[in-house]
């Protein structure tokens, strides 16, 4: 069992889909579902054959490395770590969900719908798993198109007007981490005299000074706009709002988390000493799109916009997690992502039911839907909760972590984002009383969960009780991670101790080992 | 001239014999199945002549032409290019136009013409490759003379052709002046210390050429001419027309180390950043798809420009596959375009395409590989193309050039992208206004299917492409 297979699958899959012959598109979906549950034992597979207890195994549990193309050093460098491991499971489980999702909703062209939604699928998990950054940008840019023709088929009204700007704002991005990317490739070809796109040659040598400094925007700016953060979050809300439902699922659950995973992965450990002289300023760009998105919630009446708009603020946290600096935060970064695809992916579900029950989003042509749907509601109210940061949910760990983390270094950024939950709080209780307190409004008459809809929206409250008591197996997955990040801050002080200060545009070669451990980036 | 020369020249010599033959049958027996098969075989022996020549040194003939690494790529690319545009022209001339046969001759001659432009080394030869492809390209983009727009485009491509091989012509006639020489090398030995008028004779050359490329700002008559041409000689100028002038002109600056005269070099620089800008934004105004490809062929030759400024082999190479990848990307595009037109004229307007993934699902799945890799999407050829100029790009450390081709293929994404979203528009949206659809001839089929296996191929792994490029081309130097 390779890692290629997790890959493979879900593209054959997509294949298989679109030759699939129109008077039995249904078949589509199952063949959907097939794959993602084969994708989920192999993972399972081999996740558990790599498995030891932590602090005994290495940060890399499984790899795997194939000559594509040598020209250029590149190579089909795939491997997976624990924070793979945790991103994967979330892509597979949350596909599950935007299949079984989409089962009454989408009527037209099914075949076509699960080709797209299949590829997207195996774009995500090339980008959780390519270690080649050649690579990493293909699968990057491969999540694109099929997510454009899911919002530009089969979504609402303003379709065309949200797919091309969701487009074009990501490929702007994603253009200027290409750029970062080949810059990066020749520093370090120049410094090591071999040209390679490998992360693991490539994060040998530090690129620090000015070089460093303006490779590393390049990197954060293609990584921002998929967080999304201020000011290129634009294309979110109509994105969000524009999509069918699966596609939102997908969207905030999976594209959101890969800007994230791709700042762990690359920004925080190939450029320690320009992430150090960026913290503040990102983490204030964090902190205003904690306030700002969650400001703007409130002010929707359209059900998905103010879902919409509760990822920037929630993302925001994410972002000041990984700035900060701090394994804590860091740690409460990698659950917030998860607990944010949970809860937002859940969100998405519900009010897509609504919406398919009802052909509206306007929360004002609605209220008092308990008495009409009790189980909706009651499942409803525990994602609000979710998103408000109640204690004992997933969503609460991963903001207290990020806040405690990160308050050693920039506490008043912590106190302005602690009125972040406030803000949450509000938002996330007026979204219910308006939905489902007071009055029935209007004449509506429609059926609760069905049982499909039930065993589809169960499993999320499972999870997110689960992670809000009990996240301990996802702080020790994801611990390996953490770690070797820490290490690197440690060799770049080193280095910086004993060679003085980096020269301007200078490329540093680190190869020494490191014998001991920061204690300040080891969990409590 | 020895009878080695004559093997050497083989190639051109059988395009060159071809349509004088070709000419005198059809004066007998006009059927246009015989005269398609026998341009392609000639084609294809001309194809065979030169691959199995050999490559490994350079073969200089007389002081005209030059057979080396560098020419055998780009002659084999054009004569490929010309066998896809017979083959879609068949069922096009077919299905739009009654006198057929006399096309391909002068298909055959625009396609010696280029290959004698790219494999040239005096300005005698350059010239007179440029005028072969030019005037045979006048009689094809008229071709169709009942229809009143293919005949102003080809007297539009005359006059503006015209004013180019003049400047063309006085620019070899300064440096001719400087340098006392016609013949490349020789030019370049001089060329060392020379002057003011050697330095405005090379510009001058570079307008004329530039009016082929359609460099802004010599780029007025492309939109016309794309839209006026019929959609396969569309294809054949945006391929084999740009590809020759591009390969010479590549030629010309490399070995005349282009990085030794800044002025030169900061000119190209401007006309670049002019291209991709001004192709770009008037692309995103037009509604016909055919002067939408024309100005994103402008921009396109803006891209190409940053590898040949990179003035690196890196650069040759990124040249060599960018233009495999945009060859077939647009005879793709071109292809699908004739495939929908009828003889009440090509179809051009993007209403034309709308919801056509329902009607024809696979011409619009071509279709839009197509524009994805224009767009530059990966995949697809044009993602790897795009990837090797920027690497070329960073690699010479030209940031002006490289940050203009993100911002322009961003703004480029824009106009690709609403072809797209028409064809897959949901089919209840003016479905009905459209007349009934005629089955895919087979050719053309064919042609298609194979295009873009060729596209997704090269661009999923491009690594015998990448080799056989590095092995002719950048023997240059």
């Amino acid at each position: 069992m390779t890692l290629e297979w997790l890959i493979i699958i879900p593209l054959a899959a997509a294949l298989v889909n679109l030759v699939v012959p129109r008077e039995q598109e249904g078949v589509a979906r199952w063949i959907s579902l097939a794959a993602l549950a084969a994708d989920l034992v192999v993972l399972l597979l081999i996740g558990g054959g790599n498995w030891s207890l932590p602090g005994e195994r290495g940060l890399w549990m499984v790899q795997s490395n194939h000559q594509w193309i040598p020209q250029l050093g590149i190579s089909l460098q795939f491997a997976m770590d624990g924070l793979s491991f945790v991103m994967l499971i979330l892509t597979v489980l949350l596909g599950v969900a935007s299949v079984v999702c989409s089962w009454t909703e989408i009527t037209e062209r099914v075949g076509f719908f699960h080709f797209n939604l299949m590829a997207v699928l195996s774009g995500i998990i090339g980008v959780f798993l390519s270690l080649d950054l050649f690579v990493f940008y293909f699968f990057w840019e491969l999540m694109l198109v099929p997510m454009y023709f899911l919002i530009a088929i089969w979504g609402h009204e303003n379709r065309k007007y949200a797919a091309t700007k969701f487009f074009v704002f990501t490929q702007a991005g994603g253009l200027l981490l290409l750029a970062g990317i080949v810059a990066l490739y020749f520093v370090h070809g120049n410094a090591s005299g071999q040209y390679t796109f490998n992360y693991f040659e490539i994060l040998q040598v530090q690129v620090t000074g000015r070089a460093g400094f303006f490779i590393m925007l390049a990197f954060i700016a293609g990584f921002a706009v998929k967080l999304p953060a201020i000011p290129v979050h634009t294309w979110l809300p109509d994105a969000h709002t524009e999509a069918p439902t699966a596609g939102s699922v997908i969207l905030a659950g999976l594209l959101l988390k890969t800007g994230a995973y791709g700042i762990i992965r690359f920004v925080l450990p190939l450029f320690p000493s320009s992430v150090a002289e960026i913290a503040w300023t990102v983490n204030l760009v964090a902190v205003v799109g904690i306030l700002y998105g969650a400001v703007l919630a409130f002010a929707q009446t359209d059900m998905k916009r103010l879902v919409a708009y509760t990822s920037v603020s929630h993302m925001g946290f994410v972002l000041l997690g990984l700035f900060s600096q701090s394994a804590m935060a860091l740690q409460g970064a990698v659950m917030q992502m998860l607990c944010h695809g949970i809860s937002t992916g859940a969100l998405f579900i519900l009010v897509g039911m609504l919406q398919e029950r009802t052909h509206t989003r306007d929360m004002t042509r609605l209220g008092g839907l308990w008495d009409l749907a009790p189980r909706m509601s009651g499942v409803a109210m525990v994602f609000a909760l979710a998103s408000l940061g109640l204690p004992g949910l997933g969503n609460f760990v991963g903001e207290f972590l990020v806040m405690v983390g990160a308050y050693k270094t920039f506490p008043w950024l912590v106190v302005a984002a602690a009125i972040g939950l406030v803000l949450a709080t509000i938002y996330a209780l007026d979204l219910m009383r308006r939905l489902f307190f007071g009055p029935l409004k209007g004449s509506w008459s429609f059926a609760d969960l069905s049982l499909r809809e039930a065993v589809l929206t169960i499993p999320f409250v499972v999870a997110i009780v689960a992670l809000g008591v009990f996240p301990g197996p996802v702080f020790r997955t994801v611990q390996p991670t953490v770690d070797s990040l820490a290490k690197a801050g440690k060799e770049l002080h080193q280095v910086q101790s004993s060679l003085g200060e980096p020269s301007g545009n200078g490329a540093v070669v680190v190869k020494q080992s490191i014998t001991s451990r920061e204690i300040r980036w080891r969990m409590p | 001239m020895t009878y080695a020369d004559l093997g050497r020249l083989a190639p051109l010599l059988v395009l060159f014999a071809a349509p004088v033959v070709l000419l005198v049958i059809i004066a007998f027996y006009r059927h246009h199945g015989f005269t398609m098969g026998a341009t392609l075989a000639t084609l294809a022996a001309s194809f065979v002549l030169l691959v199995t020549g050999g490559h490994a040194e350079s073969f200089r003939i007389t002081d005209l032409l030059v057979m080396d690494g560098y020419s055998v790529f780009f002659v084999a690319l054009i004569l490929v290019a010309a066998m896809v545009v017979t083959l879609l022209s068949y069922p096009y001339l077919e299905a739009t136009t009654k006198r057929k046969e006399e096309y391909y001759p002068l298909l055959l001659v625009a396609t010696l013409g280029a290959a004698v432009l790219v494999a040239s080394s005096h300005f005698a030869s350059l010239f007179l490759g440029l005028e072969i492809l030019g005037i045979s390209l006048y009689a094809l983009i008229g071709f169709q003379r009942e229809r009143r727009c293919c005949v102003e485009a080809s007297m539009k491509y005359l006059i503006l052709a015209a004013v180019g091989s003049a400047f063309l012509l006085f620019g070899m006639a300064l440096i001719y002046a400087e340098t006392g020489s016609l013949e490349f090398t020789r030019i370049m030995q001089s060329a060392k210390g020379a002057g003011l008028l050697f330095l405005l004779g090379t510009a001058t050359l570079i307008v004329g050429i530039g009016f082929k490329l359609a460099l802004v700002p010599f780029h007025m008559w492309t939109a016309d001419v794309y839209q006026g041409a019929p959609a396969p000689v569309t294809a054949f100028i945006a391929s084999v027309s740009k590809g020759a002038a591009f390969a010479l002109i590549l030629r010309f600056l490399t070995e005349l180390r282009i990085d030794q005269f800044p002025t030169l070099g900061l000119a190209l620089t401007t006309v670049a950043v002019l291209s991709m800008f001004a192709g770009n934004l008037l692309a995103l105004m037009q509604t016909n798809v055919k002067r939408m490809l024309a100005y994103s062929s402008i921009a396109h030759v803006g891209y190409l420009l940053v590898a040949l400024l990179a003035t690196s082999p890196l650069g040759m190479i990124a040249v060599g596959y960018y233009l495999v990848a945009y060859f077939v990307t647009i005879l793709g595009a071109f292809g699908v375009v004739a495939v929908l037109s009828g003889p009440e004229g090509d179809a051009e307007q993007i209403e034309e395409y709308r919801g056509l993934s329902s009607r024809r699902p696979w011409l619009a799945a071509v279709l839009c590989a197509m524009m994805l890799s224009l767009a530059g999407i990966p995949l697809t050829a044009g993602f790897l193309g795009k990837f090797y100029l920027v690497v070329a790009g960073i690699g010479s450390a030209l940031w002006v050039l490289v940050i203009s081709l993100v911002v322009t293929s961003v703004i480029g994404l824009y106009y690709y992208l609403r072809v797209i979203f028409a064809m897959y528009a949901r089919p209840e949206e003016n479905l009905a206004a459209l007349p009934e659809c005629q089955k895919i001839p087979v050719l053309s089929g064919i042609t298609l299917a194979v295009l873009s296996v060729v596209l997704v191929l090269t661009g999923v792994y491009p690594g015998p492409m990448i080799d056989i490029i590095r092995t002719t081309v950048t023997g240059l130097r």
